[in-house]
Formats: structure tokens, sequence, C-alpha cells
């Protein structure tokens, strides 16, 4: 019959990181998707004042995560400050996605037709009450899926984070993996509670845009 | 009274507003017919401040709409327009697109924007539409609440860039017959149009536009009846 080592404190254990997971991408997206808002609204309004900025984002979508956590941790260590592993994490993938957030932005906004932005102007409306009342309302039915579509990215990405020494779903698998050499077993489990985090953002987004659809 | 005086107005190196000076007193209805290109929409846009001008001067009710200081935004509280693309918001129910101006321009309350809301919108006929959203609409009907989304600011003034030109034929009879309704409660309205007929029915004046001037002005006999300039009569003959 089937025989195995993994008990439910192994499966705790492997909860435990999955907490992590989620915590560190919640905190990475809610950086990234501030960032990404400030960054794609930016680029999308000053197209050419902002042509520095598009650079330094390309730095952050072009190098590696890995790299950019490992040069990250050592640039804190070697200017001192005072940050939890947990911290360093959310701020290099949060500063990675806002990365990818602010094209995410800029498309969504690009994709709001001017006329209807002229219109819009036309009634009064000042340039932040455009913003607010019609064109980001607009583009973020747009780019909606393509956020989506980042955050589950970024719940995998975490997974690099345990190079630097965070214990998060992957990491504990491995620890687990090494003690009782079951590695189908831990990691099939490991990628069912990765799939089932998935599920649960991908449900909860087609609900939403399920209610956008509703308008139209 | 919109005052229009040498205006000239280029994109790059396009110039299309080559000096045109019109002025369209309070209560009158003018209409600026002529071929595409000839800069009729690019005026309008221009009266408002969507777009800038190279030199000349516009001003509205004495308001030089591009001088450095003006409150564009208050200026356009009362200078409505109509675009060919019904640009309904369409994030937003037919009621709301036509509260969202009163509401976060003129500070109505939510009741009182409604109910001017409500009002026009059944002015335009569309008083069983105000839940609905806008891609549930046909273009005629768009369009409509178009123009009473304008309405509900109590403008001054209603610009009309092509109201009809997007719309199925069969669509174009019923914003027509808003805009006459408007005309005759004497609303003062700048129509930029290919609907002659229409034009020679609601004028008072009719501008004939050609490469970017006013190529003939007059009243509707005049200029549609019995135009003075072989250019007029040609264009005339090449829509009808």
């Amino acid at each position: 019959m089937f025989e195995t080592s993994f008990t439910w404190n192994d499966l705790k254990y492997m909860l435990e990181g999955a907490w992590i997971t989620i915590l560190l991408t919640i905190g990475a997206m809610f950086i990234g998707s501030l960032g990404g808002l400030v960054f794609g609204l930016l680029r999308a309004i000053f197209p050419r004042a902002s042509l520095p900025l598009a650079w330094v984002l390309d730095i952050f979508r072009s190098v590696p995560l890995l790299i950019q956590f490992v040069l990250f941790n050592a640039f804190k260590s070697i200017v001192g400050l005072d940050m939890s592993v947990f911290m360093v994490a959310c701020l290099v993938l949060g500063v990675y996605s806002a990365a990818y957030c602010a094209e995410i932005v800029r498309g969504g906004v690009l994709a709001v037709p001017l006329e209807v932005r002229r219109a819009s102007r036309s009634l009064g409306l000042t340039f932040m009450q455009d913003l607010r009342y019609i064109t980001l309302p607009l583009a973020t039915r747009v780019a909606f899926p393509g956020w989506l579509n980042l955050t589950l990215g970024v719940m995998k990405d975490t997974a690099l984070v345990m190079w630097i020494g965070l214990i998060e779903l992957l990491r504990a698998s491995q620890t687990i993996v090494t003690r009782i050499q079951e590695p189908l077993l831990v990691l099939c489990i490991a990628g069912l509670i990765y799939y089932i985090m998935s599920w649960v953002v991908s449900q909860v987004g087609a609900r939403i845009e399920k209610r956008w659809q509703q308008d139209d | 009274m919109i005052e229009i005086d040498k205006v000239h107005k280029s994109f790059g190196q396009l110039e299309v507003i080559k000096g045109v000076s019109l002025t369209v007193d309070k209560g009158e209805v003018v209409s600026i017919i002529g071929g595409s290109g000839s800069g009729k929409s690019t005026l309008l846009m221009c009266i408002n401040g969507l777009e800038s001008i190279q030199s000349g001067s516009i001003r509205v009710d004495g308001v030089e709409v591009h001088a450095p200081g003006t409150d564009l935004n208050r200026l356009r509280r009362k200078i409505g327009i109509v675009f060919q693309q019904w640009n309904a918001f369409p994030h937003l129910t037919v009621l709301e697109n036509v509260m969202l101006a009163p509401r976060k321009v003129l500070g109505k309350s939510k009741a009182e924007a409604e109910e001017v809301a409500v009002r026009q919108l059944k002015h335009v006929g569309l008083s069983d539409k105000l839940k609905v959203f806008p891609g549930k609409l046909s273009g005629g009907q768009q369009q409509r609440m178009a123009i009473a989304r304008a309405l509900a600011m109590s403008p001054d003034y209603m610009l009309f860039d092509e109201a009809t030109s997007a719309l199925d034929p069969q669509l174009v009879g019923e914003v027509l017959d808003t805009m006459r309704l408007l005309a005759e409660e004497g609303m003062t309205m700048i129509l930029v149009t290919h609907e002659i007929r229409f034009a020679r029915d609601v004028s008072d004046r009719v501008a004939f536009f050609r490469n970017g001037v006013v190529h003939e002005i007059g009243t509707p006999d005049q200029v549609i009846g019995n135009p003075q300039k072989p250019e007029t009569a040609d264009f005339l003959k090449s829509v009808n």
C-alpha cells in the first residue's frame, strides 16, 4: 500500500510557508500597483518627458529577479539598512512588479479613446476629474486582465525569495523533501497549494470582470 | 456672443484655418458647411479651447478663450458641444452620463443633478432609458443622450460637430428633430453639418468654408438658395 513519512506537521509547515507567499504577494502587489499606477500615468500622459523613467523601469524588467534580490540584499548589508528580510523581499518584488504594472496601466490609459476624454473635458471636468471619473475607470477595465496575470506571476516569483533566506512555500517544501526524501509527493502538494491560491485569485477576478461586462 | 477674429490654426506644418472671422450673436443659429478638411470641425474645438490657435482671437461673452489666464473649465460650462462620434461614457448609465458634470463641475447635490438629468433626458425623448448603459442604445439614442448631457449644464451656447454624420440614415431624423427643437427654443447654436436642407431650415446664417477660410456667408436663402461664388454652387451641387 501507499506509505509515506509525510505528516500533518509537515503540511502545517508548508501552509505556514504558503501564508508567507500570500503576504509577500499582497505586499509586492500593493507596492507594485501603486508604483505602476503613478509610473504608468506619467508614461501615458507625458510620453516624452518620462522617457528616462521608462529606461529605469526597463532595467527592472530586464534584469532577472534573482539577481535583483541578491544585489539588493547585498546593498542593504553594505549600507547597513535596518530592514527585515521580508521587507527586502516585498520591496524588490514590489519594484519589479511596478515596472510591469506601469506598462499595464499605460496600455489601459492609452486604450481610452481621446474623443471620450475630450467629451468629458468639454463638459467642464478638470484634468483630474476626467482622470478620476472617466479615464481611470475605463482604463481599469482594459488593464485588469493584465494586472491579474501579473498578480499570478508575482505569486510564483515569490519562490525566489528563498535565496535570501525567507521561508515561503517552496522553500518549506524543499526542507521537507530533504528530510523525508519524497520529492514527488511533496512537490505535488506544493503545486496543489499554489494552484488553489491562484484559482481563488482567478475566480475573484472573473467575478469582477463579469460585473463590468453587464455594463456593455 | 462668440467673436472669432482672424484665427489661424495649424497642425504642425499643415495650416487648417487660415484667418477666419465670424461673429455669432445670442440666439442666433449659424451653420457651417463645406468639404472635409476645410477646417470646420477644428474651429469648433478652438471655440471651447480643446484646440489651441496660432494667432487671432476667439472671445466668448468677452472672455478671451486662448489667453493664458483663462479658466477653460469654467468657460466650458457654458459651451455645450456634441461630437460626431457620440462619446458616451460607457461605464455609466444614461442617467449617470448626464448627471456627472452637473454634480462634479457645478457641485449640485445628487437629487438636484438627477432632477436636471431626468428633465433633459425627457426633453430628448429618452425617459425610458435612464438605467440603461449606453452600449445598449442605438446610435441615434446615444447622440440624443450626448445632447442631453451637454444641455444638463444649462449652456448658453451649443456647438454641433457633424452630429449626424456617423448615424445610419434612418436615425438621422430623430437627432435633427432634437436639434430643431433647441433652435426653436432660442438656443445659440453653431452647427457644422452636411445636412444642407436642415441647415437651410433652422439657420439664421450659413457660412461656406473652403480651404480654411469663410468663402461665403449670408442668410440660408442667399448662400444655399442663390450662391454668389461658383465654388459654393459646386459644393452644393456635389452634396445634393
